[in-house]
């Protein structure tokens, strides 16, 4: 567990809005790490080309031809990386499994929106304003223990790190045709 | 420290204060620079030399009659004539300029490779290769039906010679890093040469992480082609360079068309100029070209030799210092033994992600690299995804080797393990 010695420390002061406790935990002790059988289930890779890091998602949905109502009935996460991604993926995949694809897009989006993404897909009317307050609870998925990763913007370089987890998903919804 | 050398040390606080870049705190730290392997700093030399040439000298080079055109004409060329002493090249005319060590790389590949290669035909390569010497070889084994062969390491990182000869039989051509950007592995880049050779193979040598560091002759290392950037040497980003023999750069068809290449262009048809513009299309990057001979006169007078050795007691030092003070914790992958290795090392420590160290160590001020630095056949034969790699220059010393060893323990402090 993170060490008292680093509170009150100066040079660290930053440091510690990023690597919260909690995201060291799911780090140390991910969630849903392991893989699925493929089929029935579907496999995306992601990777970091900067750093090397690398996830890969496994996707058990109820019914694909379900398209955006399927259920996620069963997710894993593989791959290796640093803190940061590994334990947004970690995060991501406690908090969407069980609810639907359009909830997990929703919240896909939020936390993009957290990490300072805005993307032109939001568009429409007025449904990026949904987004912006605090975003504590979008669709039917509270952000919950992902809101401890909003230190990550702080560290521009790492908002690559943060949302690796969630692109790849977000590639498994298309590869399993949702 | 380097008095079995011979040689006088360097006197580093005199050569920080050269480099502006070094005195200047980041977020209230002194600077420690372990990154020179990415790219290096500047002295205030090369600086000055490039701002002169702008403020003084710079019109567009050749195709004029007025004396300024002259003048940047002549500073480009006598800058080929102070890189081609550099390296030990018998001619000036064997320096080409290119924007930086791939784009050379890609020369070689894409001009002699595509004009000399049957399918079938073979490129030795090495797994200790950065991929600016890999993807372009790749590219023509897909284009061209190209066979690679790769020489394999040793569980040390050094190359493993044993099949060596086998692999070089019926090859074309060895392409061989002069040290290693992960490791700092230094290949015996001259008997590989000599045995490549023995079977009617040419040596390319890409030289970007050894002409920096070590004194560089052509004709000793035994190369047919040599490639480095001036990035990494003290010279600006923007310029690099290919060395080739005379007769090969001759034989050669131009890589990139356009103006600056050719003698004469009719709608039917042109006819290139004479080596080296034959390689050198468009306007080119003319003050980063000054510059980068302002960085050789630096490092020359200098004395690669002294920074050569001062390097290699930089290595010792943290070689023996950072086990010392980190235990069990640290593993530096490579060679063990400064004989084999120059001024970089790359390392793991205690199970903390290299991309999570790098952010607590730049917390302290410390630079040092994540990732897998353009080496992913390395990578994979380490077995890790990404390392953490600090390199040193002429301007560290072993206050910055204690810096990092300070700020690992803070980080294993940090994250508890
Ligand atoms: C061994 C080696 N080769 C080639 C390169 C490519 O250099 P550049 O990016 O300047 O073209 C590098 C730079 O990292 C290198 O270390």
């Amino acid at each position: 567990m993170v060490n008292d010695h680093r509170t009150g420390r100066d040079d660290m002061s930053g440091l510690e809005d990023l690597y919260r406790e909690i995201i060291l935990d799911h780090y140390r002790s991910p969630r849903n790490r392991g893989e699925l059988p493929v089929p029935p289930a579907t496999r995306a890779e992601g990777f970091n080309p900067l750093c090397g890091d690398e996830i890969v998602v496994y996707l058990q949905l109820d019914d694909p031809a379900k398209g955006d109502d399927a259920v996620i009935d069963d997710i894993r996460i593989g791959g290796q990386g640093c803190s940061i991604s590994q334990s947004s993926a970690s995060m991501m995949s406690a908090a969407v499994k069980g609810h639907t694809v359009a909830d997990a897009r929703h919240l896909t989006r939020a936390f993009k929106a957290m990490m300072s993404i805005h993307e032109g897909e939001l568009g429409g009317d007025g449904s990026e304003s949904e987004l912006d307050g605090d975003a504590a609870e979008v669709g039917e998925i509270a952000l919950g223990d992902l809101d401890a990763l909003k230190g990550v913007v702080k560290f521009p370089v790492r908002i690559k790190c943060a949302t690796l987890g969630w692109n790849t998903l977000l590639q498994g919804f298309d590869d399993s045709g949702s | 420290m380097s008095s079995s050398t011979g040689l006088e040390p360097l006197d580093v606080t005199r050569i920080k204060a050269d480099f502006p870049i070094l005195g200047r705190p980041v977020d209230g730290h002194d600077l420690v620079f372990l990154d020179s392997a990415a790219s290096s700093q500047r002295p205030t030399a090369v600086l000055e030399a490039m701002d002169r040439y702008y403020s003084e000298d710079h019109a567009n080079v050749h195709r004029a009659a007025y004396a300024l055109a002259e003048r940047a004409t002549n500073a480009m060329e006598s800058s080929r004539r102070r890189v081609a002493a550099f390296v030990g090249a018998p001619s000036a005319d064997e320096i080409v300029f290119t924007k930086n060590a791939t784009e050379s790389l890609n020369l070689v590949a894409r001009s002699w490779g595509v004009a000399n290669l049957r399918p079938g035909d073979v490129v030795v390569l090495t797994l200790l290769e950065h991929h600016a010497n890999i993807v372009p070889w790749l590219q023509l084994a897909e284009s061209h039906d190209v066979e690679l062969r790769w020489i394999g390491l040793t569980p040390d990182g050094r190359l493993d010679l044993d099949d060596v000869d086998d692999l070089l039989r019926g090859a074309s051509l060895l392409s061989v890093t002069g040290m290693s950007n992960v490791l700092g592995t230094v290949p015996p880049v001259a008997e590989l040469a000599e045995r490549a050779h023995a079977a009617g193979a040419l040596v390319c040598v890409d030289a970007c992480q050894s002409t920096p560091h070590t004194t560089t002759r052509v004709e000793d290392l035994g190369a047919d082609f040599l490639v480095f950037s001036g990035h990494k040497l003290c010279g600006p980003t923007g310029v690099g360079v290919l060395w080739a023999r005379s007769e090969l750069l001759e034989s050669m068809p131009p890589f990139l068309g356009g103006g600056g290449m050719i003698l004469d262009v009719r709608t039917d048809g042109f006819t290139p100029a004479a080596v080296p513009h034959k390689f050198e299309a468009g306007t080119p990057p003319i003050a980063e070209i000054v510059g980068l001979a302002a960085a050789i006169d630096y490092l020359e007078a200098v004395g690669i030799d002294r920074i050569t050795a001062h390097e290699r007691s930089l290595t010792e030092y943290a070689l023996e210092s950072l086990p010392d003070r980190l235990g069990d914790d640290l593993t530096i992958f490579g060679p063990t033994d400064t004989e084999h290795r120059g001024g970089i090392v790359s390392f793991a420590f205690a199970d903390i992600h290299p991309h999570d160290l790098s952010q607590v160590l730049d917390s302290h001020g410390v630079c040092v690299r994540p990732g897998h630095h353009c080496a992913k056949p390395l990578m994979r034969f380490l077995g890790v995804g990404a390392t953490a790699r600090a390199s040193w220059y002429l301007y560290n010393d072993t206050s910055d080797i204690d810096a990092l060893a300070d700020a690992l323990a803070d980080a294993r402090e940090f994250f508890a393990v």
